[in-house]
């Protein structure tokens, strides 16, 4: 019987119904403008400023190191962009960060690079990992600031995070990380492990979509994103996203609560699946380490079929997932991240992602198990490359 | 990527899948770099297309371009068959998105390709009937 499985949970998620609830007032009676001054207007402020506590208890930070943004990608633009044009200015010109980070990031240092700065992209591992010794030793004193991100948005891998952290704090240098698929899996606590700046979405961990935060520990300098009114302390002019950083702030709180005991029930379905599916299809492999791996990630090679047919056919079946295809990355070269950890194009073309959550059953998980390898057969049977 | 529903059709339920053991003209296009394979097989009695197949490997637009384009040539006499051109299976498809029109050039290069097969297995220099063979389809150099 065909279902409903939505399993792309790193691409976005659900709103939860706590968040939802959190933010109608926000959206109905409570419209008021934070920056005014009658009631209406100072229970929007204190909303906002209750939603940067949240934030900040989440990540070990405080309220005052929270900045919001409009996604995730702003932060990561901001962080970059401003942190480059401080450092510029003392002649630091060299940002180091690896060759498997989101777009964001990437291009955000692409921009850079054509503003004058010299980009260090450091390699990952076949497995999707970088070291911390790798950044040490890719430090010099034209360094301005090292970027990784805490976990890999296709294969899940995490990095070293504190150990990077501390490299970085050693040598004086700035520290930040994109956490936008990390947040709400593991447990993050900036000051422990030295980090500067990190960006968080909020539509990853059940809050609504445009909706981010940026977190800078005091004492790091910032340009101005968007000059104009008063907001977030004159960093970021324009009226507040009142209802979604409402959203963010409850979600922030319910990612960062129970984060072991709810991640090692998503890391048994998700390894039920992965394993399930390693064994009913040949020539099938993980890619991505599998220890240090975000617990609801599976992202895996089918030789011989295409990411895209295989999506449309989950589709057909009601499952939701993504693919590392050229096809579906909007280019023609598959994704960049399976590229960096060496998997050839034809390998690369044949990916599945599939990220489950909390609410994935195991009904779901069987369904999966029933449908992929259905799938990949009937691909696999019109295919011109495939020799069984 | 949005798709018409005679794109989703062909997809879903692709028609003259498989290969023809004893085809008269086989043909291979593209690359499995460019993430696109198509195969067409033909089988070929009294001038006219009796038989044709394909195996594709790639994405939704590729397999429903050679789908339909199976379909559109079966049955109809090698000179018909050989005026086949992308813009046509474009408009049998009711349109494709920008990114996948190289699946219709391959659809069509792909017949090509068989065609070829077909006249040199015959002796026959293939060039004055279908033209310069593109095995690739270029789009990734393009970029």
């Amino acid at each position: 019987m065909k279902r409903f499985v939505y399993a792309d949970n790193a691409a976005t998620t659900k709103i939860s119904p706590a968040v939802f609830d959190a933010m109608v007032p926000y959206l109905t009676e409570q419209y008021g403008n934070p920056s005014s001054i009658y009631s209406i207007g100072r229970d929007a402020r204190k909303a906002i400023e209750i939603a940067r506590q949240k934030v900040a208890a989440a990540i070990g930070a405080e309220p005052t190191e929270i900045y919001f943004t409009g996604c995730g990608t702003e932060s990561d633009n901001w962080a970059l962009k401003s942190t480059a044009e401080l450092m510029g200015q003392k002649g630091k010109n060299q940002i180091i960060t690896t060759n498997f980070e989101h777009h964001a990031v990437l291009h955000t240092c692409e921009h850079l690079k054509r503003q004058g700065f010299e980009i260090i992209y450091l390699p990952v591992d076949s497995e999707g990992y970088v070291t911390a010794e790798q950044v040490k030793n890719a430090i010099t004193e034209k360094t301005a600031m090292v970027s990784v991100m805490y976990a890999n948005n296709e294969i899940g891998t995490i990095q070293p995070i504190s150990e990077i952290g501390q490299v970085c704090r050693d040598a004086g240098v700035l520290f930040h990380t994109d956490a936008v698929q990390a947040v709400g899996h593991v447990e993050i606590d900036v000051k422990a492990q030295n980090i500067d700046m990190l960006s968080l979405s909020g539509h990853k961990i059940h809050a609504p979509k445009g909706v981010g935060a940026l977190f800078v520990r005091k004492g790091v300098r910032m340009v101005n994103f968007i000059d104009g009114g008063a907001q977030e302390r004159n960093r970021r002019g324009g009226t507040e996203n009142l209802a979604s950083i409402v959203g963010l702030g409850v979600a922030m709180e319910m990612a960062a609560a129970g984060i072991a005991e709810r991640m090692e029930k998503i890391r048994q379905k998700r390894d039920r699946l992965i394993d399930g599916i390693l064994s009913a299809v040949p020539k099938t492999r993980l890619n991505g380490g599998r220890e240090r791996r975000l617990a609801g990630n599976v992202n895996i090679s089918f030789e011989a079929v295409e990411g895209e047919a295989l999506l449309l056919r989950l589709d057909m079946m009601g499952i939701c997932g993504s693919s590392g295809s050229a096809c579906t990355s909007g280019s023609l070269d598959p994704s960049h991240v399976l590229m960096a950890i060496g998997l050839p194009h034809e390998i690369a073309h044949g990916s599945l992602r599939l990220s489950i959550n909390e609410e994935t059953t195991d009904a779901d998980i069987d369904y999966i198990l029933e449908c992929v390898p259905r799938v990949i057969e009937t691909l696999r049977a019109m295919s011109p490359i495939w020799n069984n | 990527m949005l798709y018409s529903d005679k794109v989703m059709d062909h997809f879903a339920n692709p028609r003259n899948v498989g290969e023809i053991a004893d085809a008269d003209g086989v043909g291979e296009v593209g690359n499995a770099k460019c993430g696109d394979i198509m195969k067409m097989f033909l089988k070929i009695k009294d001038g006219k297309i009796e038989d044709v197949k394909f195996k594709t490997f790639g994405c939704g637009a590729a397999i429903a371009t050679s789908s339909i384009a199976t379909e559109m040539i079966k049955g109809k006499p090698i000179e018909e068959a050989l005026k086949l051109t992308n813009k046509a299976v474009i408009e049998a498809l009711d349109g494709l998105p920008p990114a996948k029109i190289h699946c219709s050039v391959l659809a069509e290069q792909a017949i090509k390709a068989a065609f070829a097969d077909y006249y040199t297995k015959k002796g026959i220099d293939p060039e004055p009937f279908v033209g310069k063979i593109e095995t690739d389809c270029h789009a990734c150099d393009t970029h």
